[in-house]
């Protein structure tokens, strides 16, 4: 039932050359969405084993500290945003008082909405980011995960540790061609506050089909640096890497 | 002012004018994660009852945001035309609501004379029969390289995302769209990184596309209007600007936008002189929550502001105003009966404000909806008269991470309701031989010069 330029599908993800029943789908193409639209709304749900993820960052050798926001089940994440973007009272009192030394990021990591998107991709990515900070001597904190949070999370975690940089890992929220993908948030001078202005994006981390860890993680490098650089980061930052930069 | 009744022997009292607007909102998550949602249906009831006594007047006299700390109000007030305003400057919302039903004349000599915040009221205490009869009743126009709007008329925004931005995959997404009949409204790209270079080569891609073929459409990389800004300094092909708006000061802040920048980027683009049929070149996208989320919402609900945000648009005539319904996710749209009565608020106000309403109609997969709730908006917005939706492969973004309307969505949509692509467009797709000049597609499609020889894919069909 195809259409005859089917051979396309080898350069996207897309549903192009579908075929059509009347002006609808063929059967076998709705069969799919639909099976991909329940395979994505489990996804949405399924629960993060934050422990395990724990080993395997000190598994990198990297020190890291687990917190809670203050969302206290998965179904209250998903209708109060407001209670993903800030930490529990508990969390909030130990980063308080959490004695670092001077540090340039504060690196953030989260499910989001897609906890296979961490399981699958986290800790590659962290690795990359890793060392992309450690060739630029960049400064980085303990890695601070913490389950169920927003992107504005980074603005209270950021403040507490007197990071001049703050930087979210996060899961995407699953699409039917991907429940993986993770998306990372870059915001100079994190303070309670920031708005989305202030950040800078880099999504669809998710290869082989979406953006390389070494890819992103170099365009973390960059925009962190001309972040602390300018001394502003967001919309005013222009990503004028040459493109080259990534071969 | 004070707004009180007694209902079955029981005191409901609201506090202001904005209170009583949040109260009477049908319900949706948005508004109940503001706090300013009606805490029980009589007292919503109750609320509408009292909206329904509020003469229009009251909203010149008493902005539910003062202009002097949001410049959108200033823009409300200064917009508002007094003349436009005398057929139903006597009225209170509820009487508007019957004029606006009785009445059969053109409408668009009216949207002068309304603000946002009237047009809202009224909205509140419209069923959705309500909101289509009286949305179908306000044609606009718009052109660019063609015509779009018109009566029995249904355009597309093609919209080839791809989770790297890559060149090939977005024109393969192009090619199938436009042999579906996809792309009279816009070919647009959301890209997935705002990397200047990357935008200028896909800026460079679509046009290339639409001059190589001669189709009579318009472009857009929907990226931040600073980089539409920086890339047209740079000689970039831009055909129209895009930016997110919102209806507060700080919320479009929020987007790293005001009102002055807008109007910079407008006379750029404008000087560009790249269209040829007309003079609209903004592409505009909204969507309730947008203010509830950037904090920035002054305790006004999420469907008046979303309404603020469209007298923000109508002062730059845009080609579309696309209200990306149920995107924001189900902390501001719970349901597919959130998302279905949200889309149909925003088409009526939009149109009743005279802007070119289109509707991206979705839903995330953290919402309680799916594709037939998609349907259903789909068939009432077709039957509202609107202006545009998405074409997007099998309705699925595989870059966002969402699910629209698909090309296949469109064709049932014009042959359920005999609508037609943009006349310019429809007579391209006749040429190339994709359409059959019955609004169907053409049986020997497949022999289309397009598909051998395509721009963005040299040889990767041979």
């Amino acid at each position: 039932m195809n259409d005859p330029w089917h051979t396309l599908r080898r350069f996207t993800q897309a549903r192009i050359a579908q075929g059509s029943s009347g002006c609808g789908l063929p059967t076998a193409a709705l069969l799919d969405f639909q099976l991909a639209h329940a395979a994505a709304r489990d996804a949405v749900h399924q629960p993060w084993d934050v422990d395990h993820f724990l080993a395997g960052v000190k598994n990198l050798g990297l020190e890291a500290l687990c917190m809670s926001t203050a969302v206290t089940n998965r179904a209250e994440y998903l209708q109060r945003p407001d209670k993903g973007r800030c930490l529990d009272e508990a969390s909030h009192q130990r980063l308080d008082s959490f004695n670092s030394d001077p540090i340039d990021v504060a690196l953030i990591m989260s499910n989001g909405l897609s906890s296979a998107a961490m399981d699958n991709h986290g800790l590659a990515l962290l690795q990359a980011i890793t060392v992309v900070y450690q060739c630029s001597s960049l400064r980085l904190g303990p890695i601070c995960l913490v389950p169920d949070g927003r992107v504005a999370l980074a603005d209270e975690i950021g403040a507490l540790l007197n990071a001049r940089l703050s930087v979210i890992i996060v899961g995407e929220r699953p699409g039917l061609s991907a429940a993986d993908s993770l998306g990372t948030y870059l915001t100079y001078a994190p303070r309670v506050g920031n708005t989305d202005a202030e950040r800078n994006c880099i999504s669809n981390i998710r290869p082989p089909d979406g953006l390389s860890y070494q890819a992103a993680a170099i365009k973390l490098a960059y925009l962190s640096h001309q972040a602390l650089q300018r001394g502003y980061s967001g919309v005013a930052l222009k990503d004028d890497m040459p493109n080259h930069l990534l071969d | 002012m004070n707004y009180f009744a007694t209902v079955h022997s029981k005191g409901f009292n609201f506090r202001d004018l904005r209170t009583l607007m949040a109260k009477a909102s049908p319900l949706r998550a948005a508004d109940v994660l503001a706090g300013l949602a009606a805490d029980s249906e009589v007292e919503r009831a109750v609320a509408q009852r009292l909206l329904a006594e509020v003469p229009l007047r009251q909203f010149l006299e008493a902005p539910l945001i003062p202009p002097e700390i949001d410049e959108v109000s200033k823009l409300i007030l200064d917009q508002h035309d007094t003349l436009a305003f005398t057929p139903i400057a006597g009225l209170t919302v509820g009487e508007f609501r019957d004029w606006l039903l009785a009445d059969t004349s053109d409408l668009s000599t009216l949207s002068a004379g309304l603000t946002p915040e009237m047009v809202a009221a009224v909205c509140k205490i419209m069923r959705n029969q309500d909101l289509i009869a009286v949305a179908r009743r306000c044609r606009v126009v718009t052109r660019f390289r063609n015509t779009i709007g018109l009566p029995g008329r249904l355009s597309t925004r093609l919209q080839p995302n791809h989770p790297t931005d890559d060149p090939r995959g977005i024109a393969a997404s192009i090619l199938d769209g436009l042999l579906y009949g996809s792309g009279d409204a816009v070919i647009g790209i959301n890209p997935a990184t705002d990397n200047l270079d990357n935008v200028h080569t896909l800026l460079n891609l679509l046009d290339g596309i639409i001059s190589h073929h001669k189709i009579p459409t318009q472009s857009c990389v929907l990226t931040h209007v600073t980089t539409s800004m920086e890339l047209m300094r740079r000689g970039a092909p831009v055909d129209l600007v895009f930016q997110s708006i919102a209806g507060t000061e700080a919320a479009n802040r929020s987007f790293g936008v005001d009102l002055s920048m807008l109007r910079e980027a407008k006379a750029m683009v404008e000087s560009l002189g790249r269209g040829g049929q007309g003079n609209n070149l903004m592409y505009f996208e909204t969507g309730q929550g947008s203010a509830l989320s950037a904090n920035a919402h002054h305790g006004v609900d999420a469907q008046t502001c979303e309404a603020r945000a469209y007298a923000v648009a109508r002062e730059f005539s845009p080609l579309l105003v696309n209200t990306v319904v149920g995107f924001i996710g189900p902390e501001y749209l719970y349901d597919g009966k959130q998302i279905i009565r949200a889309g149909l608020e925003d088409h009526f106000c939009g149109k009743l404000l005279g802007l070119p309403m289109g509707c991206d109609i979705c839903y995330t997969n953290h919402a309680e909806a799916d594709q037939n709730d998609m349907d259903n908006l789909l068939t009432l917005l077709g039957v509202a008269g609107c202006n545009f939706i998405m074409g997007i492969p099998g309705a699925d973004d595989v870059m966002l991470a969402y699910q629209s309307t698909s090309f296949h969505d469109a064709l049932y949509l014009r042959q359920v309701l005999g609508l037609r692509p943009a006349p310019e467009f429809e007579a391209w797709l006749e040429n190339m031989g994709i359409f059959d000049g019955q609004n169907t597609l053409a049986n020997g499609r497949i022999t289309t010069p397009l598909l051998n020889n395509f721009k963005g894919l040299p040889g990767a069909l041979s």
